[in-house]
């Protein structure tokens, strides 16, 4: 009976994801672009070397980590649209503690990446307190907090952080490389942002699956109004989710500082967090789905940009593949719960 | 306007709402619909409004057989209906909500409305400030409203579903006067109560259901006996109860003013004692959850004081004196009691608070499950869904799930929906727990049950508590005037 059931839902993400690729095809073809040509320019330009490849993992470590944290804060029910904000504001304090402290290298990059993790914390307790205490739904709460990461930054950079010589728009100057991630034979991507990625997907998997922290969560995710009258306290649990999330998302921004660009930039995030909110949807919440998913979506990210290198297409194409698939997905699942309705009326 | 009603039926699921309903209503005349909770007065009206869709049975209006699918239609064959709760905009202005429902041209004439709102309030005395917000008008400005927006809808038939709950008394006097009017100038007034003394002092016939089906239908004068009869049926000669002494006082309410959204419910002063039975009357809504819930802390008192053996436990949070072994059981098992989707494994869990240990250790949690399941008896396997057991299998787990030792147990409806030998089952449990010293505190819509399970009862009544009663002493008859609102001295 359970079997069969699962195949069907197998079948159906299946389905709506060709119908997905389709549709992406069917833009192609409007625009006057061969298909074929354009998602073979898209995998090669993901895949077709090492270092793109590495390009790819260096994309998936932040958008991991982001979907980590949202695997949480969607278990408790909650919509943590703020995580691009925590992302930035992660890199924020992250660069902060870069310029406070002048450490050896095996000091330095723990203090800078806590420093993070502490950063995307705050960011995301402040959108939980404000739903817990100030009755604003995370949604506005959390789109308003990103706007004024965004600006925050901005000011950094061309304020108080700007590099001596003059204040541009790549950002503020160059982090001393003791603090910078070891990469792996001239890669742009860190093993050691690799492996923070992966235990933070291990970590969140154990804690939703084996803790009773995790089911409380859950269970306040599913229904708040019984959780409470069981003896949750569901705030706790809700604000607790929202630090593990802005935690990951920080330590995912750091990287983005340390591993990546060796800087804080303006739109450091560059989108990951809303990105990351597509993942774990197309993955349906499901934690072993999610590193795959990321991947697809990283080297989505990282082709599409030699569709306007090499066929003078927009790169956006890719964006519009990324969100046609999830758009798909979605369809699919709420015929299918509007179906099983139907059903069970008759 | 003239209106039968002919042989009605409506069933929700495996409930027959309106089981064979026939009813007419001549013009010019305030028809009563009696009836205590469920007996499907508003489903009878709701059908005859538009609201819901018949199964069967046959609408006549003036005679001619119609065909009402929504409410708008309603209107149109001259049918319009108060709800209990208003269906109206308090974000909106005064005029707004009287222009709702016009029509869909697309200019709506506010000046000449405004004008017609004022005249027909004019005609029938109601002080009606057309630029007012409504959220600032008390529930029964908000009815005269109603009505004068169904009037000017060209409404010939009036329907009001319990219209004298959360009104004050020259309020109710206005809309008697209105109502009088309106039969009068030849329309008619179908009023749903439960309220004895509204349907004696206003309708000029009454038509009791129960269960279903109609019980009896009288013309004024009414009697009061004859229709508490007919509402809650014949007294059954009390059962034998088990006796169980009682012990020191657990809860005391001292001049307690519960704030409610209606109504506040003023001066409960009650002792409830270890092992004693409390069982609560009342037509919904008049107030008993708003007391389970002050009774557990969910629910904090506008003045008086709740002591918990001998201490004040008011501004206590709810999940304290969860621990000082108070505990609530909800009603709605599936909404309020046990989260949908989790297995009852996982709710052992959760409701296990001295030994929650942060890494679960499922195999212990099955065990307790199945443990709990062959005890309780519970029809389901430890990695259920809890929402795939049956309502009496989800009541099992729900009391399977309360800590072992308590102190007062305030249940809502304990034995809604279950078949009789679940139910019995249910109060078996619940002796268990007096003998061990738990208080309990109930509510049901079956007096029946009431009398049959508690030593005391209090009765409910449009905001207001009366009682206490001796279960042993009193008969349905007499709660059943209580219900209704009839003045009744504390012996």
């Amino acid at each position: 009976m359970k079997l069969p059931r699962q195949l069907a839902d197998i079948g159906l993400t299946l389905g709506s994801v060709l119908l997905a690729i389709l549709v992406t095809t069917l833009i192609l073809i409007a625009v006057g672009a061969p298909p074929g040509e354009a998602y073979r320019n898209l995998l090669a330009g993901a895949l077709e070397s090492p270092v793109k490849l590495a390009d790819v993992m260096t994309a998936w470590v932040p958008l991991s980590l982001a979907s980590a944290g949202l695997l949480i804060t969607f278990a408790a029910g909650l919509w943590n649209i703020g995580i691009e904000g925590q992302i930035v504001m992660g890199a924020v304090a992250a660069t902060w503690a870069v310029r406070l402290f002048d450490l050896p290298s095996l000091l330095y990059i723990p203090v800078v990446l806590l420093a993070g993790m502490a950063g995307g914390l705050a960011w995301a307790v402040l959108a939980g307190v404000l739903k817990t205490h100030g009755n604003v739904h995370e949604i506005f709460g959390g789109l308003g907090l990103n706007f004024i990461a965004a600006a925050f930054t901005n000011y950094l950079i061309f304020g108080p952080w700007r590099p001596a010589s003059r204040a541009t728009m790549s950002g503020t100057a160059p982090f001393p490389s003791t603090v910078w991630l070891p990469n792996l034979g001239g890669l742009r991507v860190s093993p050691l942002a690799l492996l923070a990625a992966l235990i933070g997907m291990i970590a969140v998997y154990v804690a939703l699956r084996g803790t009773s922290w995790g089911l409380k969560l859950k269970a306040v995710g599913k229904n708040s109004r019984a959780s409470q009258l069981i003896g949750i306290d569901t705030t706790r649990q809700m604000l607790t989710s929202f630090a593990i999330c802005g935690a990951l998302a920080g330590l995912g921004g750091a990287i983005q500082t340390i591993g990546v660009y060796h800087r804080l930039i303006p739109q450091i995030s560059g989108g990951y967090g809303y990105l990351a909110i597509l993942v774990v949807l197309l993955a349906g919440m499901r934690t072993v789905w999610v590193p795959p998913i990321a991947f697809f979506f990283a080297a989505v990210g990282v082709g599409s940009p030699r569709l306007e290198l090499r066929m003078q297409l927009d790169s956006s194409l890719g964006g519009v593949l990324q969100g046609t698939i999830v758009l798909f997905v979605l369809l699919a699942y709420g015929l299918r719960v509007r179906l099983a309705e139907r059903k069970s009326e008759r | 306007m003239q209106i039968e009603l002919r042989n009605i039926h409506k069933h929700f699921g495996p409930v027959r709402a309106n089981d064979g309903i026939s009813l007419r209503v001549q013009s010019g005349t305030i028809h009563g619909l009696l009836g205590e909770n469920g007996a499907g007065k508003s489903t009878l009206m709701k059908i005859l409004s538009g609201y819901l869709s018949l199964d069967s049975g046959q609408i006549l209006v003036k005679g001619r057989p119609v065909s009402i699918q929504s409410p708008a239609q309603g209107i149109r064959h001259g049918i319009g209906m108060l709800h209990q709760d208003p269906l109206d905009f308090p974000a909106m202005r005064v005029l707004d909500n009287f222009l709702l429902g016009r029509g869909s041209r697309l200019r709506q004439h506010r000046a000449r409305a405004k004008t017609e709102l004022l005249q027909l309030a004019d005609r029938f005395g109601f002080p009606m400030d057309p630029e007012e917000m409504l959220s600032t008008l008390s529930i029964g400005e908000r009815q005269q409203l109603e009505i004068l927006r169904l009037i000017s809808l060209g409404a010939e038939t009036l329907i009001l579903d319990e219209p004298t709950t959360g009104i004050s008394t020259p309020q109710k006097v206005q809309l008697f006067a209105t109502l009088h009017r309106l039969a009068a100038e030849g329309r008619s007034v179908i009023f749903v109560s439960h309220k004895l003394e509204d349907a004696e002092e206003l309708c000029h016939r009454v038509t009791v259901l129960r269960h279903g089906r109609v019980s009896g239908e009288i013309e004024a004068p009414f009697q009061s006996a004859q229709l508490v009869r007919l509402m809650f049926g014949q007294d059954l000669p009390p059962s034998e109860r088990a006796t169980i002494p009682t012990g020191q006082p657990v809860l005391q309410l001292d001049h307690v003013t519960l704030p409610g959204p209606r109504f506040s419910i003023p001066n409960i002063s009650m002792t409830i004692r270890a092992g004693e039975v409390i069982g609560l009357a009342g037509i919904e809504g008049s107030g008993q959850r708003l007391f389970l819930h002050a009774c557990v802390g969910l629910v904090r008192p506008s003045s008086g004081q709740i002591l918990l053996d001998g201490q004040d436990m008011v501004g206590q949070s709810y999940h304290h004196l969860l621990k000082s072994g108070m505990a609530f059981l909800p009603a709605n098992r599936l909404e309020e009691g046990l989260v949908e989707g989790l297995t009852l494994a996982e709710h052992c869990i959760l409701t296990d608070r001295e030994n929650m240990p942060f890494f679960v250790r499922w195999s212990e949690a099955r065990e307790k499950a199945r443990q709990k399941i062959s005890e309780y008896n519970i029809q389901g396997t430890p990695d259920s869904p809890i929402e795939s057991l049956s309502g009496g299998n989800q009541q099992r787990a729900l009391l399977s799930l309360l800590p072992s030792h308590l102190r007062l147990l305030a249940l809502e409806h304990p034995t809604r929906g279950l078949d009789v030998e679940s139910a019995r089952w249910v109060w078996d449990m619940l002796q268990q727990r007096r003998r061990q010293g738990t208080a309990i505190v109930f509510t049901s819509a079956d007096l029946d049950e009431i009398r049959e399970r508690s030593e005391r009862i209090y009765v409910f009544s449009g905001g207001n508590l009366s009682g206490p009663v001796d279960a042993t002493e009193t008969s349905t008859t007499e709660l059943g005037m209580m219900i209704g609102g009839k003045a009744y001295e504390i012996a």
